[in-house]
């Protein structure tokens, strides 16, 4: 369904859709939904479906969502099953987690994932080594979503990363959707699942539009959990990245192509389990590697891929990985600043064709 | 907000630090409640030493239920419990204490490592709260927990082949000592971080909640006792589930084992307002304070908590004055404890009150207790023997149970994604 690529034929009363997106072929009659949209309709399924799901966070209720994500699920499923929490990351990320000793499938909701630090005690300890320290008697199929990452101008405390934190640790499953096919598949999955997932979303995602196949609207969709998607094919080099920085690469693809270098861009999808085989296929096809994340670079995504290739595919390497990440600083509040603190569509462009030793 | 008190109700101390002769305030204003229970604060501590109380606190409140004294008036006997429970809290104890002297011996012997921490001196709280559970009722705990999990039902084979760290033992050898976790007895750990098990204790009881309201399965009524020390309660955790389930009314009952150490760190030393039991109702629940080396006055407060939440009328503190005779843990000096302060303790150690209330009252013999101490006897050491005999884990058990889905990648037995299985999604619900 997506091998063939063309220009969106696009109308111009859609705002949301970014202009560089043009990676899809359908046909004439395919929906778009937001992410938001699409996070929405997942959690409203996935609680329909089985009574045992709830929902718990701050602003979840009445507030509709601190992002509005869910919307309208107080009305339908109920207090006792959308639950409002008092600011106590720590004690409702615990709360989860017994729960879900019991059997209940919480969906806990943090307002952003740099919240998550007031509890990352029970999503470690708790929750992720659980089943280990109890030798397989108490599994805890808990969800802990929110978005990660940087927004716009919202400053140090609220802009980090956590992909490589929750990612470097057994137990736990992190996943990092872009598209909304991607959040809803992964998201359903991530509920069913019985195991703790980390499902890290982004705040600057969730109005952008994409096209969902008949397909993915269904209510039975759901996503293999740690397998990437290959976004875009090409041949000269590979571009990984995950959630947002999927669609800068995307861009930085349209451009390369113009200069005749052919980019495969794949989307990670999955932090933890980190899809290996996939990464190592598409480099021993194309031979250079560009890894993007949106992380501190630092013991990042980047370096995980880097190494995984090293062990994997070393004598198919033509050139070094580059590895793109944040400006190895604290998210300054300065809009300029800010904007060279993360990575943007010209520094892949760069990195891309420095891995094909060609001029930038 | 569901709240159904108003602010104003907690501007100023809710009641006075000396004894009374009625019930006093209700924080909780619960329309239909008739139990005088809630708040209400006596004194009956008959004696204790001046010396102490010095150490202790500066007034001498005990709070325990009026209950305990109106029933003692009614009864026809004026006995707390009958021969039969006698003998199984006697029982219960000493098993714990043979326990733990067991695990000293081993430890030094080098057949046990790591981090142990001993639960002598404060046996009367495990057994005095644990025995009044049903099997489905939950208890979580510190890393202080193999008596936890003895009195909860784990056998004491699988506990003491945990500590060894054989594949034999309660969780396999992969938690150890601070680690116990059963899902047989509903004993949910043992956990390492202080604080951490009451909001995991608290999310148990929440399911007991929602099990009632949402799934409707009408007789669920289980209750969860989260065990934890006087360190945590000046923990940011301890607070935010005192909100949370006085806020939801949740079925758990919240025990303090104040053995006034944490480590070396007094008490006193740590906290602003050291009488622990004041907290409850700042938060809209009963605060209980009780002499945790009496087994039978645990056991009255116990019940009452533990009724209480059944009920449904949410949850309660209790406070558990009792000691640790031996250090935090057996990698622990203890050089900073009053020897004074431990004899006295000592003196009112809870296995040896118990059974000078039995041997008074008649309810049991001497013969009887000892046969009772020999038989614990007995099963430690065989507990022991069993641990030494089985063998340690396999290889292959390193990689296991990471994930309760094998492979973790969501691919089933057959090789292929769960997902893509027509089977996953059943019972999809149409929106």
């Amino acid at each position: 369904m997506l091998a063939i690529i063309r220009q969106t034929v696009s109308n111009g009363a859609s705002r949301n859709r970014p202009a560089f997106y043009a990676s899809r072929s359908y046909s004439a009659a395919v929906k778009e939904m937001t992410v938001r949209e699409a996070l929405n309709s997942a959690l409203d399924e996935e609680m329909s479906a089985d009574p045992k799901v709830f929902l718990i966070g701050e602003e979840v209720g009445e507030y509709q969502g601190a992002y509005k994500i869910s919307k309208g699920l107080l009305e339908k499923y109920g207090l006792e099953r959308v639950r409002d929490t008092p600011i106590t990351e720590a004690g409702f990320a615990g709360i989860g987690v017994g729960a879900a000793y019991y059997g209940l499938r919480p969906v806990v909701e943090f307002m952003t994932f740099n919240f998550s630090m007031q509890a990352i005690d029970h999503i470690i300890n708790s929750a992720a080594k659980s089943n280990y320290m109890s030798a397989g008697q108490l599994s805890v199929p808990i969800v802990f979503r929110g978005p990660n990452g940087a927004a716009a101008g919202v400053g140090a405390q609220h802009s980090q990363c956590y992909a490589s934190w929750y990612g470097s640790c057994p137990g736990l499953k992190v996943l990092v959707p872009y598209s909304s096919e991607d959040a809803r598949g992964l998201l359903k999955a991530a509920i069913r699942d019985p195991d703790p997932v980390v499902f890290l979303e982004n705040e600057l995602l969730y109005g952008e539009s994409f096209p969902v196949s008949e397909e993915a609207l269904d209510s039975e969709f759901c996503l293999p959990i740690g397998k990437a998607k290959i976004e875009r094919e090409g041949k000269d080099v590979t571009i990984i990245a995950f959630s947002k920085m999927v669609g800068y690469a995307l861009k930085a693809a349209d451009m390369l192509a113009k200069e005749a270098i052919s980019v495969e861009v794949i989307n990670l999808r999955s932090i933890r389990p980190l899809d290996r085989a996939t990464i190592n296929a598409s480099v021993r096809k194309t031979n250079r590697l560009v890894t993007v994340e949106e992380g501190f670079p630092q013991n990042g995504v980047g370096a995980e891929i880097c190494a995984s290739v090293v062990e994997e595919s070393f004598g198919f390497l033509d050139a070094p990985v580059e590895r793109i990440a944040a400006a190895d600083v604290p998210m300054p509040y300065a809009a300029n600043l800010e904007r060279m603190a993360v990575p943007q569509v010209e520094d892949m462009v760069r990195a891309a064709k420095r891995t094909c030793y060609r001029s930038v | 907000m569901s709240t159904a008190f108003s602010a104003a109700k907690f501007t100023s101390p809710p009641f006075p630090l000396r004894s009374h002769d009625k019930p006093l305030f209700d924080p909780l204003k619960i329309p239909n409640a008739t139990s005088p229970f809630l708040g209400s604060t006596r004194k009956i501590r008959r004696s204790s030493s001046t010396k102490l109380n010095l150490h202790r606190r500066s007034g001498t409140v005990v709070a325990v239920s009026d209950v305990v004294k109106e029933k003692k008036s009614k009864s026809t006997s004026s006995l707390l419990i009958t021969k039969e429970e006698g003998l199984e809290l006697y029982e219960d104890m000493v098993l714990g204490r043979a326990f733990e002297d067991m695990c000293a011996q081993m430890y030094y012997r080098g057949k046990m490592f790591g981090f142990v921490h001993l639960y002598n001196g404060q046996e009367a709280v495990s057994t005095g709260f644990i025995k009044l559970l049903k099997q489905q009722d939950s208890v979580v705990s510190t890393y202080r927990d193999h008596v936890h999990a003895l009195s909860k039902g784990v056998p004491a084979r699988a506990v003491m082949s945990e500590l060894f760290g054989k594949t034999t033992g309660c969780c396999r050898g992969q938690g150890g000592s601070m680690h116990m976790f059963s899902s047989e007895h509903n004993l949910l750990g043992g956990f390492a971080f202080i604080g951490e098990g009451i909001p995991v204790a608290t999310g148990a009881a929440f399911t007991s909640k929602y099990k009632r309201e949402v799934l409707k399965e009408a007789d669920c009524d289980h209750v969860t006792l989260a065990f934890f020390g006087d360190g945590t309660c000046n923990n940011g955790q301890f607070f935010e589930c005192l909100n949370m389930a006085a806020l939801w009314k949740l079925p758990i009952v919240f025990v303090v084992e104040n053995n006034l150490w944490a480590i070396g760190m007094s008490h006193l030393r740590a906290t602003s307002d050291p009488q622990i039991y004041k907290k409850g109702p700042a938060f809209g629940m009963p605060g209980i304070h009780v002499d945790g080396m009496d087994v039978l006055k645990v056991r009255e407060v116990a019940k009452e908590a533990i009724a209480r939440a059944r009920r449904g009328e949410g949850p309660t503190l209790v406070e558990c004055e009792t000691y640790r005779f031996r250090g935090h843990s057996l990698a622990d000096p203890d050089e900073l404890r009053d020897p004074a302060e431990k004899a006295h303790y000592a003196a009112r150690d809870p296995i040896t009150a118990l059974k000078k209330y039995l041997i008074e009252n008649s309810l049991a013999s001497e013969a009887e207790l000892k046969a009772i101490d020999k038989k614990i006897d007995e099963v430690v050491e065989d507990a022991v023997e069993f641990a030494d005999e089985s063998p340690l884990p396999s290889r292959s058990q390193l990689l296991e149970n990471v994930f309760a889905d094998p492979k973790g990648f969501g691919i089933g037995p057959d090789g292929r994604y769960r997902c893509e299985d027509p089977k996953f999604t059943e019972g999809t619900a149409h929106v």
